[in-house]
């Protein structure tokens, strides 16, 4: 089993070289079906317009703002979500019972990184797609709904590190979830769960400052507003630098919570896999 | 045999090859659940924020997401599985199968499947509605609801004229299986009266994807702001859609050569 270990030691340049391989791969696999990519964004796109049109509403209202947002703010917010989310969306949990069911895992055992380089390194190669074909879509949401926007460089800098962050934290833990199907057949409902906690305390639904104090107090406590509300807020609010820092350590915390939890759950659940098999 | 006697065989055979899957209805349950407890908790959001949503109160909101995801329930128990199987059967060239059958090939390719489990949605939505009823008090009135029943009726019509005109196109594209994403984004429209949406998006909603023929405009007949114009342009618009799309299937049969002949 030591060959499923994490990043064989003495070859990280093996690995980057790897990573940089998988990634052009996956861009020009992903540039073949543009229209199919661009029916399912077209599709999401209308989760975080539904938001904004919601609570754009509601500041209009209210005088022009709910709690001290503003329409601009509302629409800067789920603009940027939309990069943000196309950021961090990872492998389903459904493609791992499909793995599991089909045999297909067990293919990928055969190779000699541990499996999740692959996805990790597939799923970054198509935000560079993902991205391309956004663009379009920020522009046309922007003439829409006219945000307000207007980050220091520093921010940008800042932002552009967290969805990295936000792409790599929310990954592992779906893949953590994911190694779930080892011992169930039914982890889809609890990859439901976890997606609809997800939403409600991740800034993904509304901004986090709209929930009643407990609820953001429970947010704190969880990794999910490191993947979504923080990046925004770090390219649209007023953060000091402290916030940014400590944002940017959050981050790194939950990063190494999530490997940990991968390498746990992975060593567990192969050992399980192997006696379902035979 | 007549049309309603192939649906209902078909609607027997679906039933029973669904029941063997038990387990399968409390997934569904629970997915149902899941979902309600999101719409609940953003109509709870946007009510601790203001007291009427663009003329609409809480109750009558909630009426508009029980109409939402009853009729969800309806689409996913009859509508989109047969169309993700059409779809499907394009993209294999099985689809000659069907049409090699003596009976009419829209009518047969419309009842093959049904997802009885999704229609747990069917009593999600109705209870919901209920409540929303309930609390809104004041009596409906028969004429309400006939309206209710009628717009109810007319809504599944043109979202199924919709779908299959979506699908029928397959016939040229071949692969367009995100097609399922983009109808379950745009869908979720429907949560909210298609009122509070800039025009642009409104136009689309309602004639590109009915979705505010079939959710919005039921729900005005059970909040009594129905107006009798609203409901005879959702009647022509329905015929008009669903005379386009049988003639649209036909000239789609036409073109189609069969993938594997």
């Amino acid at each position: 089993m030591s060959t499923f270990s994490v990043a064989q030691p003495g070859r990280p340049r093996a690995l980057v070289d790897f990573y940089l391989t998988a990634m052009r791969t996956a861009v020009q696999a992903q540039l073949q079906y543009r229209v199919n990519n661009y029916f399912w964004m077209l599709g999401w796109v209308a989760e975080p317009v539904i938001y904004l049109v919601v609570w754009t509403t509601v500041a209009e209202q209210s005088g022009g703002s709910v709690d001290g947002n503003t329409a601009g703010y509302f629409a800067a917010y789920y603009i940027v979500w939309t990069l943000v989310r196309n950021m961090n969306f990872g492998l389903s949990t459904y493609a791992w019972e499909w793995r599991i069911r089909e045999g297909i895992l067990s293919g990928q055992l055969l190779r000699p990184l541990h499996p999740i380089h692959y996805d990790l390194a597939f799923f970054a190669g198509w935000k560079f797609v993902a991205i391309f074909l956004w663009i379009p879509i920020a522009v046309a949401l922007s003439l829409l709904f006219e945000p307000t926007l207007d980050p220091s460089v520093l921010e940008i800098v800042v932002f552009a590190v967290a969805i990295w962050g936000a792409y790599l934290i929310r990954s592992l833990n779906l893949w953590a979830l994911g190694t779930v199907n080892f011992w169930t057949t039914r982890g889809a409902a609890l990859s439901e769960l976890y997606i609809v906690v997800e939403l409600l305390l991740s800034g993904r639904l509304v901004p986090l400052q709209l929930l009643p104090a407990w609820a953001q107090t429970l947010a704190g406590l969880l990794p999910f507003k490191w993947t979504f509300y923080f990046p925004i807020e770090a390219l649209i609010g007023d953060l000091s630098r402290a916030e940014l820092a400590k944002g940017l350590a959050m981050q790194v915390f939950w990063t190494a919570v999530g490997t940990a939890l991968v390498a746990v759950m992975w060593r567990r659940g192969i050992r399980r896999y192997s006696a379902v098999n035979g | 045999m007549n049309a309603l006697g192939i649906a209902w065989l078909h609607f027997r055979l679906g039933a029973m090859n669904e029941l063997q899957y038990r387990a399968n209805l409390v997934i569904q349950v629970f997915q149902s659940l899941l979902q309600l407890g999101i719409g609940l908790v953003m109509l709870a959001l946007v009510y601790s924020h203001t007291t009427n949503l663009n003329g609409w109160s809480q109750p009558e909101l909630l009426a508009v997401l029980g109409i939402q995801i009853l009729m969800g329930g309806v689409i996913r128990t009859a509508i989109q599985p047969n169309m993700t199987r059409l779809m499907e059967e394009v993209q294999d060239g099985k689809l000659d199968h069907a049409l090699a059958k003596p009976v009419d090939s829209q009518v047969l390719i419309s009842v093959r499947e049904v997802r009885i489990w999704q229609a747990v949605d069917l009593v999600t939505g109705a209870v919901v509605l209920g409540v929303a009823l309930v609390r809104l008090g004041g009596d409906l009135g028969m004429l309400n609801v006939l309206a209710f029943a009628a717009a109810l009726v007319l809504g599944a019509v043109m979202i199924y004229s919709f779908w299959l005109v979506l699908t029928t196109a397959a016939f040229w594209v071949v692969r367009m299986d995100n097609v399922l994403d983009l109808f379950d984004g745009v869908y979720q429209t429907g949560r909210w009266p298609v009122g509070i949406y800039p025009s642009w998006l409104r136009f689309g909603v309602t004639f590109l994807v009915p979705v505010a023929f079939a959710v919005t405009v039921p729900a005005e007949a059970v909040t009594s702001r129905l107006e009798w114009q609203t409901l005879l342009l959702a009647a022509i618009f329905a015929v008009a859609l669903f005379t386009f799309t049988r003639w649209f299937w036909r000239f789609g049969l036409r073109n189609y050569t069969g993938a594997s002949a």
